[in-house]
């Protein structure tokens, strides 16, 4: 069936936030050494141990070798042709507030839908902006800090806080996990940090905003959120970065720990650059992110909405330490033109009666390819643990494929599992049946869409369902007919 | 209200429908009869704009509030806000989608088009509820994915249940009794009675004759081999049922 123009003229919409802030910044040199880590946590006025720890794990990723075992097809990374560090140029020394920022840092973010300013701040959710490699602006930190809750940026809280990084940063993802890992843990510039204290439940949603904006330098932040006994926070992460021809590196670690009767839901809606028609340019995001289920009753949701990037490799993970403790992983994951997703998570049960819960849908359009990839594995300690995966696929056209990898260790005979998937198509039939109800083309797959991912947007904070919801749509829009 | 004239259209290039002609007022009901293959779906999805079927040659003119529209220029969305409905002979699963918030979203796209209030989920779930009443239809699909696990007779009742709620000018009825028992059969024929106005119409496409006692329509046409041979009153419906298609097909 031939397109009509309306589709041909939505097909080639072009990705929305893929414009370029001119700003001055301060790069390094490119290429990778310990005196670039040295430089890196210098530049941080870092205390020695965390120079140390930059180091030990530069050392180790040294010796280890890009992990290939995902389903994809991409030309080798030079890791020497990268710069590991990108900061925009401040006119001080540091902005003390916001009246202090940038002001095109302001309109950067305000251009993306997130208000920094007092006046425009968005209701109910606090920001961290993070723009390259730096956060340059933390709002609601005050309001927070009334109830002893600390919401800042990593390179703060390694100098305020560093007993609590000390403690907790590594303990979830070990500088030695994998080799993504490694390089992150020895470049990271910075991220966000969150520590709820005991018995507090976070008034506002905690919002991180990651912008990758120059051109040869790789992403690397790590976020790291404790939640202390009978705790609870919900946390919010967007992602874009301008249209490039040339692939750029995103290696992000985010730890979450949970401790007794505590609850993190995290959220991500990622929309990457992902690159052109043709699969040029694009971001490379190889992601390694993991809770920890510490303590009794605890509970760690991972809720993602995947729509960008050329390359994702994601596996958001929970390790059901504490009995009782609940791990949950929703995920859309949409991948068209020529991207790649291998993208799922790992649940680790470990504590009596522990759960976890595995919703995933994937939709692939155009000619890209899209994987699920999952383990469950259940320790002989897990008396009583219980799992539930459901991993649906979508395809839209016929040039794009789906996979599902599941992988499934039992080594508890009280286990109970349950595993099912599905494969389906968008149809033109169904497409006609909504129009003729009155539908347009729009509404009708989005129509479609939403109730293929139901389970999943249900479990996001309203914002950003509204705005998953709607990037879908956009990026759906020429695919169907 | 609706003028086809000299119609010929196709599938992949294989032509079904080779010059057909037919004229609808407001107030009628009429009945397409004919054998399998004749063209009679075939007809219901070009009328409702399927995108796979090509209109080779002829015309199909629709009048709505005094305004002529061609409407084979018309996207199928475009022709059910001008109120055209096409009760599926197959309704569609959308899985996941909630029966009455896409009813809710029909409902207002033809509204807005219209010009007309659009309803909020409050005021719309009593008009729907209403609008149920006479067609025997548990409460508990509404809030089932559309057309999801739906028995058979649920899937043709939801059909109608969609045409009482959008209220349209034209609705073309494709096999609406396929599959029906006879008490459902009568529930559905009852519900589409109630729908007739003066100002509207209904096509009625069927096998059998059994429908036409309940939906009592004005004219009958028999369709073969993509044309209309034959036009009469509703006992044209009653020689069929007895002497079969064959003594029309010369």
């Amino acid at each position: 069936m031939t397109k009509t123009p309306q589709q041909e003229e939505l097909a080639s919409r072009e990705y929305k936030y893929g414009f370029v802030t001119d700003i001055e910044t301060e790069a390094f040199p490119r290429g990778l050494s310990e005196a670039i880590v040295a430089l890196i946590s210098e530049r941080k006025q870092e205390p020695a141990w965390m120079r140390d720890w930059r180091l030990k794990a530069y050392r180790h990723w040294t010796t280890m070798t890009e992990p290939h075992w995902p389903n994809f097809h991409y030309g080798p990374i030079d890791y020497q042709a990268l710069a590991y560090y990108s900061a925009p140029k401040k006119k001080t020394d540091g902005p003390k507030n916001l009246d202090e920022v940038d002001k095109e840092l302001l309109e950067t973010f305000e251009r993306l839908g997130i208000p920094l300013t007092e006046q425009k701040r968005l209701t109910g959710v606090a920001v961290d902006a993070v723009f390259d490699s730096v956060s340059v602006a933390t709002t609601h930190q005050s309001e927070l800090a009334k109830q002893g809750i600390i919401f800042c940026s990593m390179t703060e809280a390694i100098s305020h806080h560093p007993e609590l990084v000390k403690k907790y940063l590594g303990s979830v993802v070990p500088s030695t996990d994998n080799f993504f890992a490694a390089l992150n843990s020895a470049v990271f510039s910075d991220g966000s940090f969150c520590y709820i204290p005991k018995g507090v439940r976070c008034p506002l949603e905690l919002s991180t905003y990651f912008r990758i904006n120059s051109a040869d330098s790789g992403q690397f932040e790590r976020t790291l959120i404790v939640a202390e006994d009978d705790s609870y926070v919900s946390y919010l992460e967007g992602c874009t970065a301008p249209s490039r021809d040339k692939n750029q590196l995103h290696a992000a670690v985010v730890e979450l720990i949970a401790l007794n009767n505590a609850e993190i839901k995290y959220s991500t809606v990622q929309n990457w650059y992902p690159g052109d028609k043709e699969g040029k340019g694009g971001i490379y995001n190889f992601v390694t992110k993991r809770g920890k289920c510490i303590g009794v009753n605890s509970k760690i949701s991972w809720t993602q909405v995947e729509a960008g990037a050329a390359i994702t490799w994601k596996y958001p993970s929970v390790i059901l330490q504490g009995d009782n403790s609940i791990g949950k992983f929703y995920s859309v994951a949409l991948t068209n033109n020529r991207m790649q997703a291998d993208t799922g998570t790992k649940m680790i049960h470990i504590g009596k009666n522990t759960k976890s819960t595995i919703i995933s849908k994937g939709i692939s359009t155009d000619h890209s390819n899209n994987n699920y990839r999952g383990l469950v594995k259940i320790l002989p300690s897990a008396d009583g643990a219980r799992n539930f995966s459901q991993c649906d696929s979508m395809l839209v056209g016929n040039n794009c494929s789906a996979n599902t990898f599941p992988y499934i260790e039992v080594k508890n005979p009280t286990a109970v599992m349950e595993h099912e998937a599905s494969t389906s198509k968008i149809s033109a039939e169904q497409v006609f049946y909504l129009k003729s109800r009155g539908l347009d083309m729009e509404e009708s797959v989005s129509l479609i869409i939403n109730g293929f991912c139901k389970e999943v947007f249900k479990e996001l904070p309203l914002e950003f369902s509204v705005e998953a919801v709607k990037l879908l749509e956009m990026k759906l829009e020429g695919s169907v007919g | 209200m609706l003028a086809i004239k000299n119609l010929h259209a196709e599938i992949n290039g294989t032509p079904i429908i080779k010059g057909m002609n037919l004229t609808i007022n407001p107030g009628e009901i009429h009945a397409i009869m004919g054998p399998n293959g004749s063209g009679k779906s075939t007809l219901a999805k070009i009328i409702a704009g399927h995108p796979d079927y090509q209109v080779t040659e002829g015309s199909i003119e629709y009048e709505v509030n005094f305004k002529k529209i061609n409407l084979l220029e018309l996207q199928p969305e475009e022709r059910a806000r001008e109120g055209i409905f096409l009760a599926f002979q197959y309704p569609v699963e959308i899985p996941g989608v909630n029966t009455s918030v896409f009813l809710r979203a029909a409902f207002n796209a033809i509204c807005r088009h219209q010009g007309a209030e659009e309803m909020d989920p409050i005021e719309f779930d009593e008009y729907l509820k209403s609008k149920m009443k006479f067609l025997d239809m548990d409460e508990k699909c509404l809030n089932r994915p559309v057309n999801v696990d739906f028995s058979g007779g649920e899937k043709k009742r939801n059909e109608i249940l969609q045409m009482a709620v959008l209220n349209p000018r034209l609705a073309v009825l494709d096999e609406t009794d396929s599959g029906l028992d006879i008490d459902s059969l009568r529930v559905v024929a009852d519900g589409v009675n109630r729908l007739k106005r003066k100002d509207n119409a209904i096509l009625v496409i069927t096998h059998y004759q059994r429908l036409l006692n309940y939906i009592v329509p004005d004219f009958v046409h028999i369709l073969i081999d993509g044309k209309i041979v034959r036009s009469e009153g509703k006992e044209l419906a009653l020689k069929v049922e007895e002497k079969g298609y064959d003594w029309l097909a010369q």
